[in-house]
Parts: structure tokens; C-alpha cells; sequence
């Protein structure tokens, strides 16, 4: 067991997986010569040769359409896009191509590409390179999409991911890149269905998914520091959404927050309280209370930044609501 | 090519148009839906072009106007009436319906609705060859208004970067949808703007089928012998409006009337009268048979088929025996803090 960077992580899981199956194959920009932009893909060209990791034009919408066309007849294609905003060009090829081209073909037909790329606000990026967008990927039927929290399921879901038969959608985050977990020295291979709880608690269920997990993590040392259990869910993959797991945590609990970076509108939390109203609305004690970003294209600056995207503490004001502590 | 061939050639571009035209009488009865994009006058493209490549080894994706392409690349007839009727025997089970006919088995890897989409998926199936070192192409075939999509730019610039297999077949019939293409795109020669990206290309009449073979024997010797991408552009003329709704208002009865003189199965059926390789009488027996066939064959096996069941709705959204070493769901055991 190494504790290794979130990057490192991703790097592995190509790495085995290219040398598992030589159908396998990363394309995106600047992930060969270059390295990678978030040094995924590092070393990987000089390992596998410039047909295997394949340094794209900014033309997202139609490499990605590549690697499905090229998945299509049995490649594996790893497709990484710089920025999720960026992801935006390439939805009519995923969207209208990849996720539907299974359902429209009676099964006939199937897409099992990767698409891997970081949402997220990072540092004074502003508005065109700090959208999140999980809530849009989430509502497309055809597609699976997971959002490891950390370097274990970093590696061990995009692991799983190549092997799966249907398009998934890997959401990292620019913030994560460095952060370190311990992964086993073994080969791994992390499911891409079902929510995790994270720390078990018997007072209040914070429910995140990849950063937002982090800051409910945070949120429940304080909590516990004032005399209050709580129970930490990371969702994983946003879809299939795992009700029974979420279930299971509100029936013990009675009290829910919900943290998303994005923004709230038709967003996760929303999702996720439908799901609890639909599957155990009599276990509620309070509202739910959703922790989100501000309903803003997000500013440069670094104050205005701070205000629009939620931290620990809001999650933890969140919770102490919920717990009618306020 | 030898007389039985040829004769082989006029039949089944008799029996595409008659297919089509046969499944316009079953939109007008209801029994077809959606929207409906027919071929009829446009038969020598797909048909000359998929007579030189080898249909079942290399790979054929195109748009919407996909019924005969599909077919000739080797899916059933039956079956791709099926799927207009929305029947389960259809190709796709019927989900898919007439814009998305699909029979991976024989590498017709789909018709699509979004103008210019396959472009890219073409190239795509064309990477897969290249990769697995096949001899094995890949053939695009979609209209000149898709050429005004962003696709087009950033396919046509991968393919040649990268090398790839892949034959483009522009079938220029002038109008996408109801604008002339005068009147949308700067360049109207298409196989010009394929010279921004050192694409080698051509263009040649579309309406008869001896001409068509010649160039696409030439092009596609190019694209299997590893020389990267080739650009076919072929002058042709859909006899029909764009699909069911389109009355051809923007068109002139002139132009139509020019046309409608360079019908595709008249030039090869004239040619092959001259050459007396058939009589008036020979031609007349084989339309006969082919409604027969259409009838008794394609029409009733789509007519008997059962609907897709209602239970069955939510199948084929995702793999439906997904291996759980990939998918989970995660295991109380596999929890970690």
C-alpha cells in the first residue's frame, strides 16, 4: 500500500490498462509530447509510442466522436478533455452519438469509451474554465457517470471504466490533482456503481461526491468536536444514483445536507432529495438543507470566488440548521 | 464486368427504388412514422460505390437517408423495412427507426440524424483499422449540406494528419433541405474544400453508375493502400422532397424535369438495352419480379412482425449483463474510510 498523488492514480490506471489490452488507447490534448496538462498521461507516449497516446487539435467535439467511432469497432479509447467547460463542444458527439447510439441500435452497436475531465473551481479561473456541469452529464440516459473523491477510486475506477461496455464519464477535479490516498500495491479495480459511507454517524448525513466530500469531511471533525455524529456519503457515480445506500444513511440519521459545487437549480442536490422524498420521506426530521454554489458564472476574483463557492463551513452551518442548533 | 453483373446492378437499383417508393405508400397508410428520407434518384451513389468496396469487411456509416446504403452494404432488406414498420425483427429492434438503421454484423455501423456527426465516427472506425492493421477501410457517405458543419473541418484535418483509411463520399444533391447550395456555401464545388486539408479528391457524375464504379475503384485503391483519406464528391439529384413533409417548393420544375432525364436506373437500363445485354421485355420481367419480392418477401415479413414489448422499454440504455467486477455495486466489505 503507497500513498500516492491523485494524478499519479490516474497515471497507473493507463498505464495498466494499456499494457493489459492493446486495444486500449488515450487520446486528448497535450496528454503525449506534453505530458498531460494534469500529468495524467506522463511518460505514457515514450511507453506506448504516438498510435497509443494520441495528442489530438483542440477539436473536442470531433476527437471525441473518433474514439467513439474507433470504440465502436472494438477499441478502448481513454478520452481526456482539458476542462469540463471544454466538454460543452463535445456534447453533440456525446450526447446525441455515444450515449444513444446503444438504445437507437436495438444493442446492436455500443460505445465503450472513457471520457475523463476535471470540473471545479480551482484559483482564479474565472468563468469559462471554473463550471462543474456534473448536473448536466448526470441527466443523460445511455451514460454512466463517476466522480472519484480521491486517488483510490481515481485509479480503481478508471480501471473499471476501460473494461465496462458502456460510455462513462470520469469527473476529476483541478483542485484534487495533488491530493494523496493510499492505493494497494495490487491491481484494483473499483466498482462504478454505489455510494460509499466514508465515516460512519448517527446525527446528521452529509452527502458530497468528489470535493464536496472533502468539505463534509471537514464539516463532521467540527461537528464532532461539538458533541455531533455525523455520517459522511460520498455518492460516487452520479448515475446510476445508489438510492438504497442513501436510504439506509437517512433511516439512521433523520437529517440530510447536501454539498455540491454547482450550482443548485435542477442540479444533484435537488436529485438527491427526490430520491430521499420518494424513498424515505416518513424518516425525515427536518428539511433537507442544500449546501451550493453561488448562481453566478463564476468571478475572478479571488473574494468574489471564495463567496460563490460553498467550504467547510457552510456545510457545517448547514448541518447545525438541519439540527435546529441554529 | 460481366453481362450477369451488370444485369445484377440494374435489378437491385430497380429493387432500391421500389423499396423506397413502397415504403412512402406505408408512411401515407400510417403504418411508418417519424420522418421518412428516401434515396429515389440517388441509387447509382451508394450502389456503385459499395459495389467496389467490400461490403461485410470494410466499414459503412451515413445520415439519415440510410435505407439503401444499408442494404447494399449487406443488411437484409426485410429487416430494414422491419424497422420502418417500428417492428422487433427490425435492424435496430425497433428503436431505431428509418434515420437509424444499424447491422454491425455486416459493419454498417449506422445511420445518423445529426448533419455532419459521422464524419468523425467515420474516421473513428477508420483508426480501428489502422490500429488493428487490417486492410479494412471506412466509407462516410452524407450529403454536401453537411459539409458546412464544424465536423466536417475538424475530421477532414485529423484524417490526413493521422493518415487514416477513410474514404469520404459527398453525395451532392444540391440542396440541404430546401437551400440551394448557392445560396449556403461559398465553395459549391465541394471536392475543392477538401484541398484546405491535402485531402486528394475528385469529382464526377453521380447519376450513372459506370462512372461511379470507375472513380470509386480509383479512390478507394488510394484509401486501402494506406495512403490516408480520399474525397469523393458525386453530382446527383434526389427525385423527392427531403423527406415525407417537403413539398419542393424552392426547386423549379425545370431543373427537376433535367433531372428526372438523368434517372439513374434509365442510363444503366438504356446502356444495357444498347449493348444487348437486355431487351425492354427482360427490364419489364425484372421490375415485375421485384415488386413480387417486395410484397410477398419485404413488405409482408415487416407486416407479420411483432412489436417490440412494452416490458422491454427500458433494454439496451445501457450493457444489460454488466460484469459486476466493473460495475458493483460496491460491497459494505469494500467500504473504506
Amino acid at each position: 500500500m503507497a500513498e500516492i498523488a491523485y494524478w499519479e492514480a490516474i497515471r497507473r490506471a493507463h498505464d495498466e490498462e494499456l499494457a493489459h489490452d492493446r486495444m486500449v488507447i488515450a487520446m486528448g490534448e497535450d496528454i503525449g509530447v506534453a505530458g498531460g496538462t494534469y500529468k495524467a498521461t506522463s511518460g505514457l507516449y515514450q511507453k506506448y509510442g504516438a498510435e497509443r497516446i494520441i495528442d489530438t487539435p483542440i477539436s473536442e467535439n470531433s476527437y471525441t466522436g473518433i474514439g467513439i467511432g474507433a470504440s465502436m469497432a472494438g477499441m478502448r479509447p481513454i478520452i481526456e478533455i482539458m476542462s469540463i467547460n471544454f466538454a460543452l463542444l463535445a456534447l453533440d458527439t456525446l450526447i446525441n452519438a455515444a450515449a444513444k447510439i446503444r438504445y437507437m441500435s436495438g444493442g446492436r452497436a455500443s460505445c465503450p469509451i472513457v471520457m475523463r475531465t476535471p470540473g471545479g473551481t480551482a484559483h482564479q479561473l474565472a468563468a469559462q474554465h471554473s463550471a462543474r456541469l456534473a448536473r448536466m452529464f448526470m441527466s443523460t440516459p445511455g451514460l454512466r457517470v463517476v466522480t472519484p473523491r480521491g486517488p483510490l477510486d481515481a485509479y480503481g475506477m478508471l480501471k473499471s471504466a476501460v473494461r465496462c461496455n458502456d460510455p462513462v464519464i470520469i469527473i476529476e477535479h483541478e483542485s484534487m490533482y495533488n491530493m494523496r490516498g493510499e492505493v494497494p500495491d495490487e491491481e484494483t479495480f473499483r466498482p462504478l456503481e454505489g455510494a460509499e459511507i466514508v465515516r460512519a454517524g448517527t446525527d446528521v448525513t452529509l452527502i458530497g461526491y468528489n470535493y464536496s466530500v472533502h468539505l463534509c469531511l471537514a464539516a463532521a471533525d467540527k461537528l464532532a468536536a461539538m458533541g455531533v455524529s455525523a455520517e459522511v456519503l460520498d455518492l460516487r457515480a452520479l448515475r446510476p444514483i445508489d438510492r438504497d445506500t442513501i436510504r439506509r444513511s437517512v433511516e439512521k440519521t433523520h437529517k440530510v445536507v447536501i454539498a455540491e459545487e454547482d450550482e443548485a437549480a435542477v442540479g444533484v442536490g435537488s436529485e438527491i432529495i427526490s430520491v430521499i422524498i420518494e424513498e424515505c420521506f416518513f424518516a425525515l426530521d427536518a428539511q433537507p438543507v442544500r449546501v451550493h454554489a453561488a448562481d453566478v458564472p463564476v468571478p475572478y476574483n479571488r473574494q468574489l470566488e471564495k463567496a460563490a463557492i460553498p467550504n467547510a463551513d457552510d456545510v457545517l452551518a448547514a448541518a447545525l440548521k438541519v439540527l435546529g442548533r441554529v | 464486368m460481366n453481362a450477369s453483373d451488370q444485369k445484377r446492378l440494374l435489378r437491385e437499383m430497380i429493387f432500391y427504388r421500389r423499396f423506397e417508393e413502397r415504403s412512402f405508400e406505408a408512411y401515407m397508410e400510417r403504418k411508418i412514422g417519424g420522418f421518412l428520407h428516401l434515396y429515389s434518384g440517388q441509387e447509382a451513389v451508394a450502389t456503385g460505390v459499395l459495389e467496389m468496396a467490400r461490403c461485410g469487411h470494410d466499414y459503412v456509416i451515413t445520415g439519415y437517408r440510410d435505407h439503401i446504403h444499408a442494404i447494399k452494404a449487406g443488411a437484409p432488406a426485410r429487416e430494414v423495412m422491419a424497422e420502418l414498420y417500428g417492428k422487433e425483427t427490425g435492424s435496430s429492434r425497433g428503436r431505431g427507426g428509418s434515420m437509424h438503421i444499424f447491422d454491425p454484423t455486416v459493419h454498417f455501423m449506422g445511420g445518423y440524424a445529426l448533419v455532419g456527426q459521422p464524419f468523425p465516427l467515420a474516421a473513428g472506425l477508420a483508426l480501428a483499422c489502422k490500429h488493428k492493421g487490417t486492410d479494412q477501410i471506412a466509407i462516410c457517405f452524407l450529403g454536401d449540406g453537411a459539409n458546412n458543419q464544424g465536423t466536417f473541418h475538424e475530421t477532414m484535418n485529423m484524417a490526413s494528419v493521422w493518415k487514416l483509411p477513410v474514404l469520404f463520399v459527398c453525395e451532392n444533391n444540391l440542396y440541404a433541405i430546401g437551400t440551394r447550395i448557392d445560396r449556403s456555401t461559398a465553395v459549391t464545388d465541394q471536392y475543392k474544400r477538401v484541398v484546405a486539408y491535402d485531402i486528394p479528391s475528385s469529382q464526377h457524375d453521380g447519376q450513372d453508375i459506370d462512372v461511379v464504379m470507375a472513380a470509386a475503384t480509383d479512390a478507394i485503391a488510394h484509401v486501402r493502400s494506406g495512403r490516408g483519406p480520399y474525397f469523393i464528391e458525386f453530382m446527383t439529384y434526389r427525385q423527392r422532397g427531403h423527406s415525407m413533409s417537403d413539398s419542393n417548393a424552392y426547386r423549379s420544375k425545370e431543373e427537376e424535369r433535367l433531372w428526372m432525364e438523368r434517372d439513374p436506373l434509365k442510363i444503366y437500363g438504356e446502356r444495357l438495352k444498347k449493348a444487348k445485354i437486355l431487351t425492354e421485355k427482360d427490364i419489364a420481367a425484372m421490375e415485375k419480379s421485384v415488386l413480387e419480392e417486395i410484397e410477398n418477401d419485404i413488405v409482408r415479413f415487416a407486416e407479420e412482425s411483432p412489436e417490440p414489448r412494452v416490458e422491454d422499454l427500458n433494454k439496451y440504455c445501457l450493457d444489460d449483463q454488466p460484469d459486476p467486477r466493473w460495475i458493483g455495486p460496491l460491497g459494505q466489505g469494500e467500504q473504506h474510510g
